[in-house]
């Protein structure tokens, strides 16, 4: 049985080492044993290969953990790579439209040049048009070789009426996913966001003007908000390590703390940004900045609410990782999963669905286990019509033997 | 130390916990399993791995066991699990070994980017290498198993790594996966050599693992340099003849054949090439195996010393 001490210790690993990196160099090298799952587990072992790099450090690294970070940040490359080239399939997709798109997140970082983007690694592409082009700008992606990601009709449905996107579009060759959002809250959301307000704001790329990205502040606000009322945090580390990464860039222009807080007001998105500069300090002890003190005292919540919410956001932004967990951690991120759905939808919408949900997931798997036995039974037949070495189904072509 | 060296039942104590160190090539892999068969399967094919014992740093975490639910008991199942995340789909318990395998493989493939990894097998004679690309059912697996227990050394059945420094191909001698008539030819042909259990009915047919040669496993260290490729296809009257085929294309075929060679972009490309500039590439059809030793033999041809020496 592993000691609460020794959990307590695992905890803060890696969190301290993406704080101080130099700290790094002063790890028992059967410690980097533990680093390296939990940084993977994290989705930021590529952005600690950068950062040691940065300092020199890397090549401090014994060599078996290395070859680890090395590797991932041959991996972030190559993404990086593939994100520009279907940001430019995607342009000459849309070429025809006389069209506004607005990058965000991970793609965002990644064209404005911002540091949240090294060492990245991409699993889809989001984009926010405007809600009344939507329709044409989807019929130019099917057109161009994107097909819908997501099948089932209740899904298709479920994403049309009463989220702030367009179910996710997969291109049908390449596989890259992409998400074309109207705005960057669901519209049954408490604080709606109109995203004209944001559009108005945005800023062009300075090499490719066909492409914008949101102005600093609601950049900040929408990584917030998607961090906190997403309701997945298999990627919180690495999703608190941005909002870092974005807050000291941008809070060296002048006059970003005032209009960040004026901004989250206006929009509604105080409490996504009151929770960034909370775990921020708790998780990373980055302390919130001097302008935006008086700010979060007003947008605190009550004592009680604030410990249960640490109880749990404590637990879920941490790697999802056997070190880390405790017998309350799977508790904490399903509250928080249920938490976030009930932010974005009100309870009459919120139930149906998630009792859907429940139901529809072991039915899935149902259905898998029907067409492995199916496989399996062709097979058979198969071989007992013409013994064929290496007759591959689906399992199989997933494995690469 | 020694896989060999250990009891059984020590063996089986480590699996449970904290884990089997095992040094297989370039990797260092912590497995965890109470699944008899999986235990078993690793004392007899991994005898004559080091495993090292202690806080070592391991590549890949791993564990076989099997899922939750009403299926612990009825139509038992085992999941492969790589850092505590379950990749696959489970499948039925009896494929548990060569499941190891499949999983051990995904790993390497899906993380080890510090290689260009080909899907290829690989044997090594006087410090040159034959890569043998080749789709399942090409009879690569059996002609490798052939090949090593008859004076190659093997390098991989399965995953060709290409270091990115030097192009040399890294060895990762594991366990062959022989399928179908292959268990039945190779044990023939090699009574001495060692199996697992058959397993039947597995994505690929039925399975066994043949027990890599202990030399190949002792020299796991030594890198070679890829000289030739050949692409390999079991057919009933083959000639047995190598062909020689263009380099260009050979390039794009291997390219297909490679896990990863777009994760390294221009750097991959550039180490393709050289690479298959290096090599003398052909076309392999064949029938028969003796027929196919003379012609892999007769690439590399035992230097005179070396003959006076062993004689």
């Amino acid at each position: 049985m592993i000691s609460s001490h020794e959990v307590c210790r695992a905890r803060a690993l890696l969190p301290g080492i993406l704080r101080r990196p130099e700290s790094a160099a002063r790890l028992p090298p059967e410690r980097w044993d533990l680093v390296i799952r939990q940084a993977r587990q994290a989705g930021v072992l590529a952005r600690l290969c950068f950062q040691l790099d940065d300092l020199g450090l890397l090549t401090e690294v014994p060599e078996r953990p290395r070859r680890h970070l090395e590797a991932a940040r041959t991996l972030a490359v190559k993404h990086a790579r593939d994100v520009r080239w279907e940001l430019s399939c995607l342009c000459s997709a849309l070429a025809d439209r006389e069209l506004t798109i607005t990058l965000l997140k991970g793609a965002a970082y990644l064209m404005a040049d911002l540091p949240p983007a090294r060492g990245r690694l991409f699993s889809d592409i989001d984009i926010l048009v405007p809600r009344d082009r939507i329709d044409e700008v989807e019929e130019s992606l099917v057109e161009a070789g994107w097909g819908p990601g997501v099948k089932d009709a209740y899904d298709q449905r479920y994403y049309r009426r009463w989220t702030h996107q367009i179910p996710p579009l997969q291109h049908l060759r390449r596989g890259s996913v992409l998400d074309v959002h109207h705005t960057i809250v669901p519209p049954t959301a408490r604080t709606p966001v109109n995203a004209a307000t944001l559009t108005v704001d945005s800023l062009p790329l300075p090499l490719d003007t066909r492409l914008r990205v949101l102005a600093p502040a609601d950049m900040v606000l929408h990584s917030a908000v998607h961090l906190f009322s997403e309701g997945e945090f298999d990627r919180g580390l690495r999703d608190l390590l941005d909002l870092s990464d974005l807050l000291s860039q941008f809070g060296r222009r002048a006059g970003f703390w005032q209009s960040l807080d004026s901004r989250a007001e206006a929009l509604g998105l105080t409490e996504p940004l009151y929770l960034t500069l909370r775990y921020l300090d708790r998780l990373l002890a980055l302390p919130t900045p001097a302008p935006l003190h008086d700010a979060v005292r007003r947008w605190q919540p009550p004592a009680l609410s604030r410990s249960a919410l640490d109880a749990l956001f404590d637990r879920a932004l941490l790697p999802n990782h056997d070190s880390c967990n405790d017998y309350l951690s799977a508790t904490a991120r399903w509250l928080l999963y249920v938490r976030a759905h009930h932010l974005r939808m009100p309870l009459h919408l919120l139930v149906p669905h998630l009792v859907r949900k429940s139901f529809r997931r072991p039915a899935a798997q149902e259905n898998d286990d029907r067409r492995r036995r199916r496989a399996q039974v062709e097979q058979v037949l198969r071989a007992a019509r013409a013994p064929r070495p290496g007759a591959t189904t689906a399992n199989a072509a997933q494995m690469r033997e | 130390m020694k896989l060999s060296a250990w009891s059984r039942a020590a063996l089986w104590e480590r699996l449970r916990n904290p884990g089997l160190v095992l040094q297989t090539g370039p990797f260092t892999s912590r497995v965890r399993t109470s699944i008899p068969a999986v235990a078993d399967g690793i004392f007899l094919l991994y005898a004559d791995y080091s495993a090292p014992q202690g806080d070592v740093f391991a590549d890949f975490h791993i564990a076989l066991r099997q899922p939750p639910g009403l299926r612990r008991w009825f139509r038992r199942q085992v999941s492969f699990y790589f850092d505590g995340a379950a990749p696959f789909k489970p499948l039925p318990l009896a494929q548990a070994l060569p499941m190891l395998e499949w999983g051990l493989n995904w790993c390497i493939s899906n993380h080890a980017h510090h290689y260009l990894i080909i899907h290829a097998a690989t044997v090594e004679k006087g410090g040159r290498a034959i890569l043998l690309p080749g789709p399942p059912g090409s009879g690569k697996s059996t002609l490798t198993a052939f090949l090593v227990y008859n004076g190659w050394r093997l390098l991989s059945d399965e995953l060709a790594l290409l270091s990115l420094e030097d192009g040399s191909v890294s060895p990762l001698a594991r366990p062959i996966s022989l399928k179908n008539k292959a268990i039945d030819i190779i044990g023939r042909r090699h009574p001495e050599a060692r199996m697992s259990p058959r397993c039947e009915d597995t994505a690929k047919g039925t399975v066994a693992l043949l027990r890599a040669p202990r030399d190949s496993v002792a020299r796991s260290h030594e890198p070679a340099r890829p000289a030739w490729v050949v692409f390999p296809q079991y057919k009933a009257g083959g000639d047995g003849r190598l062909r020689p085929r263009s380099k260009a294309g050979t390039l794009i075929d291997i390219g297909h054949n490679a896990f990863n060679y777009s994760v390294h972009g221009k750097r991959g490309f550039d180490l393709l090439s050289q690479t298959i500039d290096r090599c003398d590439c052909y076309d392999f059809c064949y029938e028969d195996l003796d027929q196919a030793l003379a012609a892999f033999d007769g690439l590399a041809p035992v230097p005179a010393l070396a003959q006076a020496a062993s004689a």
